[in-house]
């Protein structure tokens, strides 16, 4: 063990460096450069709450708002786990030339998605304060969720980056999973508004937890009850776990099919 | 155990699987899989290797190619690891195995010093400290701001040269790129090698030219279809060659 936070020691400098580079190259070149991060989602907030407040309607109070925490949560993840999964690949010739903690590439795309979180965290307050909303002091309580979204995010993008290495049909495979997990999350709708089967397919997913957790804090004045926490905890972890299984057994072969 | 050993290589033998048919994808995979059409040509790089390193020693690794050079020093380094038997390698080690493989395109050779020195376990601070004396070998003082995608390759090798070698590793691994550059760089490559000798730091070194090797090594490893035919002093082990 002691072995393995040594070497880490000795490559934290890299992670470091791999974070910065991810960020540098994304804005390279694009005028207004980090300042994306914070537009993008306020531009889709602005064209998903004039498609659905016009066409399908909710009743939500306050629906960009609505919209836009969901589309943070979950845009984070899928770019998290996106960038890790393609992480490995994309490092090949490097892996096949030097020594690297291997597990670094997928740390730091995470890292990098993490940077642009907070990028749209601040366009959330920003939504908040023009749409005069309160803000409360359970928004502080708001580490809490993104921690477990972060943990679940590594675990998944571990064992995607693992299994791509192998097989590239995945790349395409999960492109078009994202896309029906955005629908599975309560992301657009109100989770109340569906009918009861459907309800409990979208409560499996682990996201659906988390967000919920991130919406009662940051819009509601509401604590998060503790059962939350704990299923959160469990699932997040558990995939961790797992993911650090899958990766630490095929790590020593990607070098093989790279 | 021997405190002077540097390098330690016991038993090792690494095999690769090339299959006959390379499955990019599921279907094909489950489909091979389940007519048990998946065949496998095994294919020994290296077979039951031994040999011990001891500090200070540079060792020259000689053979035809496909003799198993590059693939043995790369689980020295630690990129592969055997199949069978163990590597154990006592001191910090200077990979010197493909020159700019840690290098982004895209980032400035400014950026890239503190990238691939960090590649190499060296943190920002450290490679401050080093920066004058890179820009200054590689020669490169009025590119540092330029992407390294604009470079030559004989520039990029310059500059991956200059940050590999920094400060005294234990362990340097050489693999053929002293044939990069022009001549008069070549020479500066093997003075730096010969400094770093004087200094104490073991060398690894792959050359197809039997001249360089019995220039730089004390010692020969001679390898021909991933056997070791012989380990021992250099200058008979060359001469030996030179006669096959």
């Amino acid at each position: 063990m002691s072995v393995y936070i040594q070497n880490f020691l000795k490559f934290r400098p890299l992670l470091n460096e791999l974070v910065a580079r991810d960020i540098k190259i994304k804005y390279r070149r694009s005028v207004l450069g980090v300042l994306w991060t914070l537009l993008n989602p306020l531009f889709m907030m602005i064209i998903l709450s004039v498609v659905f407040s016009n066409i399908f309607r909710f009743e939500i109070e306050n629906y960009p708002l609505y919209i836009l925490s969901g589309q943070v949560v979950f845009n984070f993840f899928s770019d998290a786990t996106n960038g890790a999964m393609t992480s490995i690949i994309n490092s090949g010739p490097l892996i096949k030339k030097v020594y690297v903690p291997k597990y670094l590439f997928v740390i730091s795309r995470i890292f990098s998605s993490f940077i642009n979180l907070m990028a749209s965290f601040t366009a959330l307050l920003l939504v908040m304060v023009a749409t005069r909303s309160e803000l409360h002091w359970s928004v502080l309580l708001v580490p809490v969720p993104l921690l477990f979204l972060v943990v679940l995010s590594t675990g998944v993008g571990l064992i995607l980056s693992a299994i791509t290495v192998k097989f590239r049909d995945i790349v395409h495979l999960y492109g078009v999973f994202t896309t029906a997990l955005m629908y599975l999350t309560p992301v657009i709708y109100p989770i109340t508004q569906l009918p009861e089967w459907l309800r409990k397919l979208v409560e499996l997913n682990p996201l659906t937890n988390i967000l919920s957790m991130v919406r009662d804090v940051m819009i509601y004045n509401h604590i998060f009850s503790p059962m939350s926490v704990i299923i959160a905890i469990v699932e997040s972890f558990v995939m961790l776990v797992l993911g650090l299984y899958v990766f630490y057994k095929k790590q020593d072969s990607f070098i093989l099919s790279i | 155990m021997n405190d002077n050993l540097a390098v330690k290589v016991e038993h090792v033998s690494m095999k690769f699987n090339m299959s006959s048919e390379r499955f990019d994808n599921f279907k094909e995979y489950v489909i091979k899989t389940l007519k048990r059409q998946v065949s496998y040509n095994e294919f020994w790089a290296l077979k039951d290797i031994s040999f011990e390193v001891n500090k200070g020693d540079s060792v020259g690794l000689v053979g035809l190619n496909g003799s198993g050079k590059s693939t043995l020093l790369k689980t020295i380094a630690g990129v592969l690891k055997p199949t069978k038997g163990s590597v154990a390698v006592y001191g910090t080690v200077a990979p010197l195995i493909e020159l700019g493989a840690g290098f982004d395109y895209d980032l400035t050779a400014d950026e890239n010093i503190y990238l691939n020195g960090a590649l190499l376990g060296h943190s920002r601070k450290e490679m401050g400290e080093y920066y004058k004396d890179i820009v200054e070998f590689s020669e490169l003082s009025e590119f540092m701001n330029v992407p390294i995608k604009n470079f030559s390759s004989g520039m990029v090798s310059r500059l991956a040269f200059a940050i590999a070698t920094i400060g005294t590793p234990d362990i340097l691994i050489v693999d053929e790129v002293l044939s990069v550059g022009d001549f008069r760089f070549q020479q500066k490559c093997v003075e730096r090698i010969q400094a770093m000798m004087d200094a104490g730091t073991t060398i690894l070194f792959v050359s197809h030219s039997i001249e360089q090797v019995q220039s730089i090594c004390n010692k020969i490893v001679w390898l021909e279809k991933g056997n070791m035919v012989k380990y021992g002093d250099a200058k008979e082990i060359a001469k030996e060659y030179q006669n096959t």
